[in-house]
């Protein structure tokens, strides 16, 4: 296990909220999807309802581990002009509320285009807990994470199904704040059912870390949540919300509907 | 050890789900490049399926309309299917059978090395699925209907700019999904080590004979060594053979478009600055939020956001240098050397022939000028007539 150094973010560890009894759930927004003025709106809602922390993607025209849904987000919120300044401002925003940590879902070239210190330390001071950056795998992620960590935000490293046994170790212990568990073989978009190996990988993860463990990617109903009780401290929920958002409906209730799943 | 870094270019920024795939890569290529086994069979393909080696060509009349520097074609045109991008997906596809991966995805632009990769899955009987921006396929309209008699499946991308850089991230997309049973032969010497180096290895058999083929016809190296640089493939196979000749100079040639002053181009290593595009560290087009610009070239192969991080080295050591050709001086050259020479150049490399003639006239008599004449230009009849009537 990886304790790290420094300051933690305004609301604790990125993970400081997942952990419990049954399955935090941590919503996924793409900031500026439909303008940055809804998003903001939408995630002071979401934090307020329950959830272990807010995820919030920073758009970026080249999402490579994103399917359909996060991809189309992503293009309104890059053809409106939307920037990382204005997203930290909206992550600064949730962040006052004071209901639970904002952890920031961004590809590495926007973070390297703005500069990883000046990133580090705009996050750190608007509150952001945790950084997850799914084209950063360890081995390129060293001096990004020590960076975030000298300012007391998390970076979060995932793990996959396709994972070797080393390769989940040097990413657990590469990892703070929690470790986030890649479902499936695949790229993010919702599924039907979660596939039959997801225990198995968590299990493997949960042997190699005393962090809290998120499940994410194709999660996306109440039946879901239930499945991962008492193998993932968290559910990362992502195009589910994504997909509502962009037809213009309010995440909110299918988001406390997930909320007391395990109820 | 296959290089995963080019000085600080390359590395691999893909999803955690290709790792293990990258790492088998790496491992399978490691040794089989040690193998004589595995050369043993490549060469026989060359021989007899490719048509290698490729000759070298004096080109006389350009020689004498540039005025009297000796210039050179390195002809990987005569390849079957009528570029160098057989060479790597030749290779490629001998790998993947070792791997067990019997389901082979590509990406393409101009839709050559689509049709490279279709090629060779007809040929051993492998499943085929090639990623091609909407925007391409429209204007390689032939190569699609070529993929397709090969029994390859085209998959038109509309997303983004629905060109070479949309098709390599939905083909990568298709990759993290299917990894387990599917080898991803990507196109050029781009993408996550090891796919830089193993993509050079392979091309490396172009710049290997030419230098061979060149001593000895002429009994010396050239002064300048050129080729046309969309990601690089066709380029550092000719390079790598040559950069330990420090006298000979090593010329990149990238798309200016309609200027490298404006944002109409593809010419990354001339204009670009570092940043990340599909799994490395590299020169890439981008604007000061780090978003991949749009690119234009009226060469598709060259009309792409980034560079192999071998040539951002290159560029970063100064051991190769790399220039910018415009659409006009491209289809200028495309018809002269064509007119002159009775030999029709792919767009792609008609911009490195436009800067040849530069060169060459530069030089002057005495002057020695190689360049990798990449590809033939039957593909591009409709892309030239549209260009022509366009500016009449
Ligand atoms: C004939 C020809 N030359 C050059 C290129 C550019 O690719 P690379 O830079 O990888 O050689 C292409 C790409 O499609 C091509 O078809």
């Amino acid at each position: 296990m990886t304790i790290t150094n420094g300051t933690t973010g305004r609301l604790g560890r990125s993970g400081a909220r997942l952990r419990g009894d049954g399955v935090s759930v941590v919503p996924y927004l793409m900031a500026g999807h439909t303008g940055l003025d809804t998003t903001r709106e939408l995630g002071k809602r979401l934090v307020n309802a329950g959830v272990g922390a807010l995820e919030l993607g920073i758009p970026h025209n080249d999402p490579l581990a994103d399917g359909p849904v996060i991809q189309r987000a992503a293009q309104r919120a890059v053809d409106a002009g939307v920037t990382l300044a204005g997203c930290l401002e909206v992550a600064r925003d949730v962040a006052d509320e004071g209901a639970a940590p904002v952890v920031l879902m961004t590809y590495v070239n926007p973070v390297l285009a703005y500069g990883v210190e000046r990133f580090a330390r705009d996050a750190a001071e608007c509150g952001v807990s945790g950084v997850i950056a799914p084209d950063l795998p360890v081995e390129e992620a060293a001096a990004t994470g020590s960076v975030l960590r000298a300012h007391g935000v998390d970076l979060v490293m995932l793990v996959a199904p396709t994972s070797s046994p080393e390769r989940v170790a040097a990413a657990c212990a590469a990892s703070s704040g929690f470790v986030y568990c890649v479902t499936v073989t695949g790229i993010t978009g919702t599924r039907t059912d979660l596939p039959a190996g997801v225990r198995s990988v968590l299990s493997t993860v949960r042997a190699n870390t005393a962090l809290p463990v998120a499940a994410g990617f194709g999660i996306s109903r109440p039946d879901h949540i239930r499945d991962l009780a008492g193998h993932a401290d968290a559910a990362v929920v992502g195009s589910a919300l994504v997909d509502l958002v962009d037809r213009g409906q309010d995440p909110t209730p299918l988001v406390k509907e997930l909320v007391t799943a395990c109820d | 050890m296959i290089e995963s870094r080019f000085g600080r270019f390359g590395g691999r920024y893909v999803p955690e789900t290709l790792m293990a795939a990258l790492d088998e890569l790496d491992a399978v290529w490691s040794v089989a490049r040690e193998d004589p086994e595995y050369w043993l069979v490549l060469h026989g393909h060359q021989d007899g399926f490719v048509g290698r080696p490729t000759p070298l060509y004096f080109a006389e009349r350009l020689t004498e309309h540039h005025g009297g520097a000796r210039i050179h074609f390195k002809r990987e045109d005569l390849c079957h299917t009528g570029a160098h991008k057989l060479n790597n997906a030749l290779g490629q596809a001998l790998l993947a059978i070792r791997m067990g991966k019997r389901r082979i995805i590509a990406e393409t632009g101009a839709g050559q090395h689509g049709v490279a990769t279709a090629t060779v899955c007809a040929r051993f009987g492998l499943p085929c699925v090639v990623y091609m921006g909407a925007e391409d396929a429209r204007r390689q309209e032939v190569n699609v209907r070529r993929m397709r008699m090969l029994g390859a499946e085209v998959r038109p991308v509309d997303s983004g700019s629905a060109t070479l850089k949309d098709a390599t991230s939905e083909a990568i997309r298709d990759w993290v999904t299917n990894v387990g049973d599917t080898h991803y032969v990507i196109g050029s010497a781009v993408g996550p080590a090891p796919y830089p180096a193993l993509v050079r290895d392979l091309q490396r058999v172009i710049g290997d004979e030419a230098r061979e083929q060149y001593l000895s016809a002429e009994r010396t190296l050239p002064d300048a060594v050129v080729a046309c640089v969309g990601g690089g493939s066709n380029a550092i196979g000719m390079f790598s053979a040559f950069v330990g000749d420090t006298d000979v100079d090593l010329i990149g040639v990238e798309a200016g478009g309609r200027g490298v002053s404006g944002v109409e181009h593809a010419a990354a290593t001339v204009a670009g600055t570092a940043g990340v595009l599909h799994g490395s560290m590299s020169r890439i087009l981008q604007d000061g939020a780090g978003l991949v610009r749009a690119t234009h070239s009226v060469a598709a192969g060259l009309d792409y956001p980034g560079v192999g991080p071998e040539h951002a080295m290159l560029a970063e050591t100064e051991r190769a240098r790399y220039v910018a050709v415009d659409d006009a001086d491209a289809i200028a050259a495309f018809r002269r050397c064509t007119a002159l020479e009775g030999i029709m150049p792919a767009l792609e490399t008609a911009h490195a022939l436009h800067h040849v003639g530069d060169l060459a006239r530069e030089l002057g008599p005495g002057g020695r000028v190689l360049v990798c004449f990449s590809g033939r230009g039957d593909k591009d009849m409709h892309s030239v007539a549209e260009y022509e009537e366009a500016h009449r």
